[in-house]
């Protein structure tokens, strides 16, 4: 496997894109750090990065390479590889890089400027994110062979998770706030990998004030070792489920 | 070698392939021809793995491939249209694929020689025209010298001299005893190559015959014509 993963990762390291994404991750990191005397701040503004453009960036960048690797996935196939094989190469290259590109770019300055428990929290939720959306794109592009629909597919799910999510909690929050729903929220949140992460990082960063009687209860809730556990293994979870349906899904594929 | 059995394939309610039973033995040279869309490249990838059966089952010395994935050591794959990732030249793709294979096996770079590939060893393969990228399809599948050869239309889009050369290369191979599948249309290319013939139509195998059989019993020369009599007496029948 892992000559496959080395042929695959030396590729995308190559591509242009990706030296561009850690540069901008890079030039936000620092200029978010410097800018401001309080780290709080930075850790903020890298916190949105986390949420939007991460996912953003691993899911588009994922698919189109899988749709653009087509040629190469069927020059494999018809070699005496495993198919699994070649599915989890593709994964552990396209996520390495995500990975690494993250760390590279976001990863240092957070080391240098906020080297605290935050920190280091920021930076494993910030490749555990990069990991589920490059499962995400692994998923959406299995599921049709035309390349403009997968695109379209990943962009959606995209909006979801990154904005529509948000707005249908709000206004189950509003609707239903006569009835004491807060535990019920705590669950909720397990069904989107973005808040997760961004409930995760907000209470270590002292702003759970700001959530009210709900911050309260997920203070209650994540804020416990036991917690904490429990929302990084849903965040694997929403890696190795979305990335196992397609794998199924890859072994009886037509090629 | 390898014994098809009783396969059919089913693309949503497209039948490609209708209960097809067929066995080829090495030191054979088999034409599968048929009019397009008849289940040849079909037939030929499910032999391969990358099409996955709907029915049946397809042996390799005398095991099932289904799922299988070390068979393929030994089957050289020219496809129909090599699709190659843009990115690579001819150098990187063919070290990429001796990585791969990581066969201690000799190579078999005869074909390197005669296609004159090495000039060209820096050109990236998105700048290469079609006969180029089927050069570089035929090197890859006889590299490795596999004990099975399967060449989907390989002499489309080749210039007489480099088709020449593959059909000479095919001929050295086949008396090496190794067993080559050929799917093509053009019955005249295929004279002096092919031991036995198959043709299939609708996903069906309308007759699998050894080249004497088919001449003998048209009293023809040439393979061209010998179908021509049989699909046409089919006709009027």
């Amino acid at each position: 496997m892992n000559r496959i993963i080395k042929i695959i990762l030396l590729d995308i390291l190559k591509n242009k894109i990706i030296i561009g994404y850690t540069l901008i991750l890079g030039l936000l990191s620092w200029s978010s750090f410097g800018l401001e005397d309080n780290s709080a701040k930075g850790l903020l503004t890298i916190l949105n990065v986390i949420l939007f453009t991460v996912p953003l960036v691993s899911i588009l960048f994922a698919t189109i390479y899988l749709y653009n690797s087509s040629e190469f996935i069927e020059l494999l196939l018809s070699q005496p590889i495993k198919r699994k094989k070649i599915w989890l190469s593709l994964f552990f290259g396209l996520s390495l890089s995500m990975v690494l590109a993250f760390i590279i770019g976001a990863g240092i300055p957070l080391l240098i400027y906020a080297a605290d428990s935050i920190g280091i929290m920021m930076l494993i939720v910030g490749c555990l994110i990069s990991v589920v959306f490059v499962a995400l794109a692994f998923l959406c592009s299995i599921l049709t062979r035309d390349k403009a629909k997968g695109i379209g597919i990943v962009i959606m799910t995209w909006l979801y998770f990154a904005l529509l999510f948000d707005g249908i909690v709000l206004f189950l929050l509003f609707q239903l706030s006569d009835y004491p729903i807060e535990k019920a929220m705590v669950l909720i949140t397990a069904f989107s990998p973005i808040d997760l992460a961004r409930i995760q990082i907000l209470l270590h960063l002292d702003q759970s004030a700001m959530m009210g009687y709900t911050g309260a209860i997920f203070k209650d809730f994540f804020g416990t070792t036991l917690g904490l556990i429990l929302s990084f293994s849903l965040l694997c979870l929403w890696v190795v489920i979305p990335f196992f349906i397609s794998l199924r899904k890859f072994k009886y594929k037509d090629l | 070698m390898i014994e098809i059995k009783n396969i059919s394939k089913k693309f949503g309610k497209l039948e490609v392939l209708n209960d097809v039973n067929l066995t080829f033995n090495s030191g054979e040279c088999i034409a599968l021809i048929g009019p397009n869309g008849c289940g040849k490249t079909t037939l030929i990838k499910s032999v391969l793995g990358m099409v996955i059966p709907t029915k049946g089952d397809v042996l390799f010395d005398q095991k099932s491939v289904l799922g299988k994935y070390r068979y393929r050591e030994n089957i050289g794959y020219m496809p129909q249209m090599g699709r190659y990732p843009d990115y690579m030249t001819i150098g990187q793709i063919i070290e990429m694929m001796k990585k791969i294979r990581n066969s201690n096996q000799e190579l078999d770079e005869d074909l390197i020689k005669s296609f004159e590939l090495e000039k060209i060893f820096d050109k990236p393969m998105r700048t290469l025209s079609g006969g180029t990228t089927q050069k570089v399809s035929a090197t890859l599948a006889f590299l490795f010298n596999p004990d099975v050869l399967i060449l989907d239309e390989p002499t489309a889009g080749l210039d007489p001299l480099a088709s020449e050369i593959l059909k000479e290369k095919i001929i050295k191979e086949r008396e090496k005893g190794k067993l080559i599948l050929i799917t093509s249309h053009l019955l005249s290319e295929l004279d002096d190559m092919i031991t036995q013939i198959i043709f299939m139509q609708e996903g069906k195998v309308h007759f699998h015959k050894t080249i004497d059989d088919l001449l003998l019993s048209t009293n023809e020369q040439k393979i061209s014509k010998a179908i021509a009599k049989i699909l046409k007496e089919k006709k009027n029948e």
